[in-house]
């Protein structure tokens, strides 16, 4: 009965030529970013430029990486970095205490404090970013790497899916505890971190990609160009004028800004479609 | 919900929701009570006194061509991107659902652009159309067609559908599979044997116990359309021409800390927020629905 819906045949290899031509539409921007990314100026500015790659690839990346346009893209690569795991790490660190607190105990100001993390759920640091700006100003944190990742871990998401998570958690495990005598923050450690390592590892996921990708933040916050981030680097390293860009190794740059995250979301494909189901619960 | 089971302590707790919430007063609830407060004050020009008026920003806002433009165009553009990246991934999904074996391998490849950047695939985006060097500007230009966003709105808008929309599929390509792999094999084979062909069980089957998760992507789409695409926009056309692709949030950019007009700035983010605050309850009636499924 198995085989009564799929065909085999011409509506099968149909199936396969409509998914290719999908494919051909997703990877082809991809495809001429890399071909550009390996050819020289005088090739790109004489159009149609070629649609194989070219013999200048080491030299176009030698250049991105080590002497840019603004400032080295291997610097900001690193300040990516940076900001990628510290807001990675700073939310699920935040958020793992508040929702463990949340959860597992009954204290003065719970739901006031339930409430006042269900609100962050609803702005996005776009609609408040000229007073956020602001703050951020004022405590001096403009080309900082603190400046750079606070503003962004402050919503409640993640909050939130580690409570779901804690919720379902036998309240045998936490009884148990209790009675063998153990302090709370014993019972964080050896039981419900150990537990909550799959959805960490999904939100990790996430949240990195988030975090790697910021572009309007990033870019109002950071007017030094050594605190660049690569993503907002790379409008950055267009020419102001008339002149024509430098396209090979902008284009280098953009592939170098897309490897971090395709890697992880390539790499953990499971753990990243966990944590996108969990996160849009 | 509540736990049963506690443990006993009121500093303990306390300590550890602190840094939540020293980082969500200073970084959120400030600043956003911050844009309501600005919202009702014009500062003078050298910004050394605010001028309180009110809820004039707003009346003055919703009066202004510009502003109501702007409302057109972030709906024109936000129904597009979400159509056009909802089509192409239920085209793919449903055929990704048809095989059996090699479905893992399209999905593994499906997924790259969802780790691209909207700021970066807006760069992608703008090499292939740029009107000097554009691989796919000159093939139009063979063809007899002159593009050029740079000067024409509507191209400009088609652009930044375009490059929002592509890097969206491969969010809706995972949903939308997954809502099809949960359909019942039963189901659609029943009506097989009956001899519905593959179009009739598609619109009376499939696309029926598909839309909650339609429903869903809907939602979340739209909010990605208004909110996430700063960086497209910003990369390929900066809100131009003639503001053809200035959407809200660019606005409130562009009048924030180009123009430094802070009190309209601060009145159009409460409108935002006003804005996102109706789609989030939109979205979590919807939930409390499928809750209840």
């Amino acid at each position: 009965m198995a085989g009564m819906v799929e065909k085999r045949g011409a509506g099968y290899w149909m199936t396969h030529l409509g998914l290719i031509i999908g494919l051909l539409f997703i990877f082809f921007p991809i495809w001429l970013a890399f071909v550009a990314s390996t050819v020289s100026q005088p090739e790109i500015v004489k159009p149609p430029m070629p649609l194989l790659p070219g013999d200048q690839f080491f030299e176009n990346y030698r250049k991105a990486l080590f002497s840019g346009i603004n400032a080295p893209v291997a610097l900001m690569m690193l300040n990516s970095m940076v900001m990628a795991l510290g807001i990675a790490f700073g939310k699920i660190v935040i958020s793992l205490l508040s929702a463990f607190a949340i959860v597992y105990f009954k204290f003065p100001g719970r739901r006031l404090f339930f409430w006042l993390i269900f609100l962050t759920l609803m702005l996005p640091v776009e609609v408040r970013i000229v007073p956020t700006y602001q703050v951020v100003a004022n405590f001096g944190m403009l080309n900082s790497y603190s400046g750079l990742i606070l503003p962004l871990i402050a919503s409640a998401t993640a909050t939130f899916l580690f409570r779901q998570f804690f919720m379902t958690v036998p309240d045998e495990l936490a009884e148990a505890a209790r009675v063998d005598g153990a302090r709370p923050m014993q019972f964080f450690w050896d039981i419900l971190l150990p537990m909550s390592r799959t959805n960490i590892a999904a939100l990790f996921v996430i949240l990195f990609i988030y975090g790697w990708n910021q572009y309007l933040w990033p870019l109002l916050i950071t007017t030094d160009p050594s605190m660049n981030t690569i993503v907002m680097g790379i409008k950055q390293m267009f020419p102001s004028g008339d002149d024509i860009a430098d396209w090979p190794v902008i284009m280098a740059t953009s592939i170098l800004a897309m490897i971090p995250p395709v890697i992880v979301v390539i790499s953990m494909q499971k753990l990243f479609i966990r944590g996108l189901v969990d996160s849009e619960k | 919900m509540e736990k049963r089971v506690t443990f006993k302590g009121i500093w303990l707790p306390l300590l550890l929701v602190l840094p939540q919430l020293v980082i969500t007063a200073v970084f959120f609830f400030y600043p956003a009570g911050q844009a309501v407060y600005q919202s009702l004050f014009i500062p003078d020009p050298f910004g050394l006194s605010m001028q309180w008026v009110g809820l004039g920003n707003f009346e003055y806002l919703l009066g202004n061509a510009y502003y109501r433009a702007s409302f057109v165009t972030t709906a024109i553009f936000s129904i597009a991107v979400t159509v056009v990246s909802m089509g192409v991934a239920l085209y793919l999904a449903v055929l990704a659902d048809r095989l059996i074996k090699g479905s893992g391998v399209y999905r593994t490849l499906l997924i790259w652009p969802y780790a691209v950047a909207p700021a970066v695939a807006g760069v992608l985006w703008l090499f292939m159309f740029n009107t000097r060097v554009g691989v796919i500007t000159w093939y139009l230009g063979v063809l007899g067609y002159d593009w050029n966003h740079v000067l024409n709105g509507e191209e400009a808008m088609g652009l930044v559908v375009v490059a929002s929309a592509w890097g969206r599929i491969s969010y809706n390509f995972l949903f939308f599979l997954a809502g099809l792999q949960a359909i019942p094999r039963s189901v659609i084979e029943a009506a097989a044997i009956d001899g519905a062909r593959f179009w009739t069980r598609f619109r009376t089957i499939v696309w029926p116990l598909l839309s909650p998760t339609t429903f869903f992507l809907l939602v979340v789409n739209i909010v990605y359309a208004f909110f996430e695409t700063f960086g497209v926009i910003h990369t390929i056309t900066g809100g131009g021409p003639q503001q053809a692709t200035t959407i809200l949030v660019y606005k409130v950019f562009s009048d924030g800390f180009v123009s430094q007009d802070l009190g309209s700035s601060a009145a159009q983010s409460v409108i935002l927020l006003v804005i996102v605050g109706a789609l989030t309850i939109l979205q979590f009636k919807y939930i409390e629905r499928r809750v209840h499924y």
